[in-house]
């Protein structure tokens, strides 16, 4: 048996989209130089505050406003740790994940298999339905343009815009940014507010269109895939799209390999989604000339305005 | 024992209540024992209790906590059942899918959900238009290989064109990788789900794609009357009901049941308007006849996979064979991993 | 307006008493969430806090299982806190757990039934070396391929999960299991098993190893020219290079320590408390152990300190669930906020808060 290339591609946009989502925020966070390992745990309230809202009140565009809330209230939390009380920064991720899926799933009690509005799709069944193109161009939730062209948009606004250049400056040298007069800690608390919209939106893309349900703990270590593509992507915003979509792609793959009932032992094609990003990121590193790692020198390290 | 000292039953979770799968049929069946016993009873659980040490200490603080009979109920809890049960002696244990028995005090009952596998695999034998049927599998051990057995056997049945593909997910509960699976079995042209994970995103996929699935573990009903247009549903009540009476009187003896349809420990939930009438009657019929005790799933003639005979004609499988299935039988053309 | 000022020197008394202060604020934070959730809140504090050490009901058998919980967790922070000082992120311990585990069994089994005295040892260096082995992987890869640990050692424990999967139902899985899934039971077959060492202590191999494993740390971070390496090349990496530290050989030697000491506490796991490889044997100590790590400041004896207080609250929550119904999330909440207040407070060790009348510029 074949594998049909155009579902595979579909499957593999919608597979990638809640990844998509959070790692493009964490980049943004990574490039104003913060660590958030409390991806996992945004990502969830996202999927909490999401669902309960689209049950109540029918709206799915509330439903992501509120989960990029909630998710950004969280975000908040980490922001006062590590900008204001210059808490360290990978401890108060991984505590804001233990937090987050705590207060999630004490939010959520009760709504698990409560009924969500259908979300519409935004082009008409007429471009859907196009052979090959209409699938993977047409057919998809609102979300998924919304986060390929949120990948456009964070690519202009880092390499085009002032806001981009001093967003990097921050991410580069906090001390010179803040001696050029830069507001170091509000420009990062900034960024970490926007990194958890997004890991937000990620997580109500899962509850409210993917999955349609609330279930305790569902994001299921989605948001530690997406620190890991940050990373895989050099922190390039374009190169995020393509980790997203090669990883859920091995994912979306593996799974179709298993169904034609090929000859591969299981065990290895589920971990292929993992080995094939190492294989590739070992590809792309061990190129001499392109090797400038594109790291944010300040990442993870604490500013402290001393003057 | 003062007379006015409520008997205290603990139970330990896997999961959370929330599930609505595995666990949350477990806390169904606690609900059911309170009200049933009233004052007389007193519950406690733990939830997402991992498996091998911690449980341990979590079924000791039960009990150190005044627990007086404790249920364990995942397959990964044996070996911290026994354990204990050999520090307490006077507690009653009860191990739920498992099968060590290492002291007198520890009992152990599962369910032959295979039986409900045949009833879905009537059914989706002969609602399938595209002969193949996508079953997603969490690990390739006997439990699971098991259903796909019995719900293959009864679809082809039927229809003796089906055929089943097996997507292993590696994973009890992963929403987001179930409803991948199941996208990919439905890529791969399969017009009927079937799950043995415990979430319900592979009937939301179901849903969008317009083919139908089944409940698993608990109704589900909330997707009737399409996709999901039959449950198995775990019904645990009935079983804890008389284990906890049977402690407090004292005629608690050691145990290992394997309960199907018959007591009502396997439930098929309600087959929808989905399905066309007469389906719904051979595969009621199907049922009763397993409930009466007139059918067993697994009767012969059946090869295994490589064309060996396994049961002749007219014979029953042994339990034993059953408990520890491992092979796939003649027709299933995919490869259990390992 | 309140700013803060850098110490020269961290303040000793707010190194003690933030911690302090901070149980305080989380006592205070959690009694309002539980009072909201319905549950008594100075009930639900004691039973978390005190009843594991003190009742007279539970701590006779919660005190043990306070070091066989933390054992574990300190082992395997302590590895860390190593690479963690010199800038390198290991994050994949729970893989290299995971691989010591399997490693660790996989040796035991191959001798079975036998039962000479020498297969547990051989346990241990196979646990070790798998551990090794597995930290090797983002090691090598880093000084050869220039790849970034973080993301190498991340990934790689799910590859070392699916690995356990596989084991657990297939080439480890017991023989007279009637086909279910997990291995033979380690720790009951003398030979292989990690007994505890004195009856009621809870104190197993695992546990006495994490024991050493601080007073080692303790003297190599303060005494030997390895930890003076790590410091310097945390604090200065330029500076480090021309000091002659080599950085290969430091990446190499940190990983490898972590990975080590997170292999051995995989082994002593599986052939103790955990008893046998089982599909779900890893509940996530490699990554909690990266917050032991950090709380106890990536010094030893803070490691050790936090490594009980996680262990505490993991057990005094079991408690609480338990008596008092608290639901499991709530503990998990509870826990986050212990640790957000633990972090924050860790400012006035370093910084002092003045305040100051805002001055025109």
């Amino acid at each position: 048996m074949i594998i049909d290339p155009v579902t595979l591609i579909v499957a593999l946009i919608t597979v990638s989209t809640p990844v998509l989502l959070a790692a493009i925020g964490e980049l943004v966070v990574e490039k104003a130089g913060v660590l958030n390992l409390g991806v996992e745990g945004m990502m969830i309230m996202g999927a909490v505050c999401g669902f309960i809202t689209a049950h109540h009140t029918g709206s799915p565009a509330l439903a992501f406003v509120a989960g990029m809330a909630g998710a950004v209230a969280l975000a908040l939390v980490f922001a006062v740790l590590t900008q204001i009380l210059m808490a360290n920064q990978v401890a108060s991720g991984l505590a804001l994940t233990l937090f987050g899926l705590g207060l999630a799933a004490l939010l959520g009690v009760g709504y698990s298999g409560l009924p969500v509005p259908a979300i519409a799709r935004p082009f008409p069944e007429a471009l859907r339905d196009i052979p090959g193109l209409g699938p993977i161009v047409f057919s998809h939730s609102i979300l998924v343009y919304v986060s390929i062209a949120l990948v456009a948009a964070v690519w202009i606004v880092l390499t085009r815009t002032r806001i981009g250049l001093v967003l990097r400056a921050v991410g580069e040298n906090h001390d010179a940014a803040h001696a050029l007069g830069y507001k170091v800690v509000r420009i990062r608390i900034a960024a970490i507010m926007f990194g958890g919209a997004c890991a937000g939106l990620g997580g109500a893309f899962l509850s409210v269109v993917r999955v349609q349900n609330w279930i305790e703990g569902m994001t299921a270590g989605a948001g530690w895939i997406a620190l890991a593509l940050v990373v895989f992507a050099s922190w390039k915003p374009w190169r995020v799209l393509l980790g997203a979509w090669l990883f859920g792609g091995i994912a979306a793959l593996q799974l179709r390999l298993q169904a034609a009932e090929i000859g591969v032992p299981v065990a290895l094609l589920d971990a292929s989604p993992y080995l094939v990003t190492i294989i590739v990121l070992v590809l792309i590193s061990s190129d001499r000339r392109r090797a400038a790692l594109n790291a944010p020198a300040g990442l993870g390290r604490v500013f402290h305005a001393s003057s | 024992m003062a007379q006015d000292d409520p008997f205290q039953i603990g139970f330990i979770y896997v999961g959370s209540p929330g599930d609505y799968g595995w666990t949350y049929e477990h806390d169904q069946a606690r609900l059911a024992v309170e009200e049933h016993f009233g004052d007389r009873v007193e519950t406690v659980f733990l939830e997402n209790v991992p498996e091998g040490a911690d449980a341990e200490r979590s079924i000791t603080q039960m009990i150190l906590g005044g627990a007086d009979m404790i249920f364990t109920t995942s397959f990964g809890f044996g070996e911290a059942t026994n354990a204990v049960a050999g520090q307490f002696p006077d507690v009653y244990f009860e191990h739920a899918t498992g099968y060590q028995r290492d002291f007198p005090n520890v009992s152990t009952y599962s369910a032959r959900f295979y039986e409900g596998r045949a009833v879905i695999g009537h059914i989706a034998g002969h609602m399938t238009e595209s002969n193949i049927v996508g079953y997603i599998g969490s690990y390739p051990i006997p439990e699971v290989i098991r259903g796909i057995n019995s719900a293959y056997l009864h679809a082809r049945e039927v229809n003796p064109d089906v055929e089943f593909r097996v997507v292993w997910a590696y994973t009890w509960f992963d929403p987001a990788v179930e409803a991948d699976a199941a996208q990919a079995l439905i890529d791969a042209g399969a017009d009927v789900i079937m799950q043995h994970t415990d979430s319900t995103a592979p009937q939301t996929v179901a849903q969008e794609a317009g083919i139908i699935s089944f409940g698993q573990a608990s109704d589900m009903i909330q997707f009737a009357p399409a996709p999901r247009v039959a449950s198995i549903i775990d019904n645990w009540a009935p079983y804890y009901i008389r284990r906890v009476g049977e402690a407090m009187d004292g005629t608690w003896t050691q145990g290992d049941v394997w309960e199907g349809i018959d007591t009502g420990m396997v439930v098929i939930g309600e087959m929808t308007d989905a399905i066309p009438e007469d389906v719904r009657a051979s595969a009621a019929a199907l049922r009763d006849a397993i409930a009466a005790g007139e059918y067993h799933p697994f009767t012969g003639p059946i090869n295994r996979q490589d064309g060996t005979a396994w049961l002749a004609e007219g014979e029953i499988a042994d339990d034993g064979t059953l408990a520890g299935m491992s092979f796939y039988v003649e027709g299933i053309t995919g490869d259990i991993p390992n | 307006m309140i700013v803060l000022e850098k110490r020269a020197e961290p303040s000793r008394a707010w190194g003690a008493g933030g911690p302090i202060l901070a149980v305080v604020l989380t006592m205070l934070a959690g009694g309002v969430m539980f009072a909201a959730l319905g549950i008594d809140p100075v009930e639900a504090i004691r039973i978390i806090f005190w009843d594991p050490l003190f009742s007279e009901r539970f701590a006779g058998y919660s005190r043990p299982q306070l070091l066989v919980k933390a054992g574990p967790l300190i082992l395997i922070a302590i590895g860390l806190s190593m690479g963690f000082r010199a800038g390198i992120w290991n994050i994949g311990a729970e893989g290299q757990y995971i691989v010591g585990a399997i490693c660790g069994a996989a040796f035991g089994l191959a001798f079975y039934p036998s039962e000479n005295p020498l297969i547990f040892p051989g346990m241990v260096i196979a646990g070790v070396a798998g551990g090794v082995a597995w930290a090797m992987i983002p090691a090598l890869l880093k000084v050869y391929a220039r790849t970034n640990e973080i993301l190498v050692s991340l990934l790689l424990v799910y590859v070392a999960e699916a690995m356990l999967a596989s084991a657990a139902t297939g080439w480890l899985r017991n023989p007279e299991g009637s086909g279910f899934p997990g291995s033979r039971n380690l720790a009951r077959h003398p030979g292989t098993d990690n007994p505890e060492l004195f009856a009621g202590t809870g104190m197993h191999w695992g546990v006495l190893a994490a024991f050493v494993a601080v007073i080692v740390a303790y003297v190599i971070m303060t005494r030997h020219l390895l930890g003076y390496q790590i410091r310097l090349a945390g604090q200065a990496p330029r500076a480090a290079r021309f000091g002659g530290v080599n950085p290969a050989r430091l990446v190499i030697l940190c990983m490898g320590i972590s990975g080590a000491l997170a292999g051995a506490a995989g082994v002593f796991e599986v052939s103790g408390p955990a008893a046998r490889i089982s599909i779900d044997f890893n509940v996530g100590y490699g990554f909690t152990a990266i917050i032991v790590a950090f709380l106890g400041r990536l010094n030893p004896i803070g490691i050790l300190l936090a490594g009980l207080l996680m262990a505490l609250t993991f057990i005094g929550g079991e408690l609480a669930q338990l008596m008092l119904g608290v639901p499991a999330p709530a503990i998990q909440a509870f826990q986050g906020m212990l640790l957000f207040f633990l972090l924050a407070l860790d400012v006035l060790a370093n910084y002092r808060v003045r305040i100051k009348r805002k001055v025109a510029a």
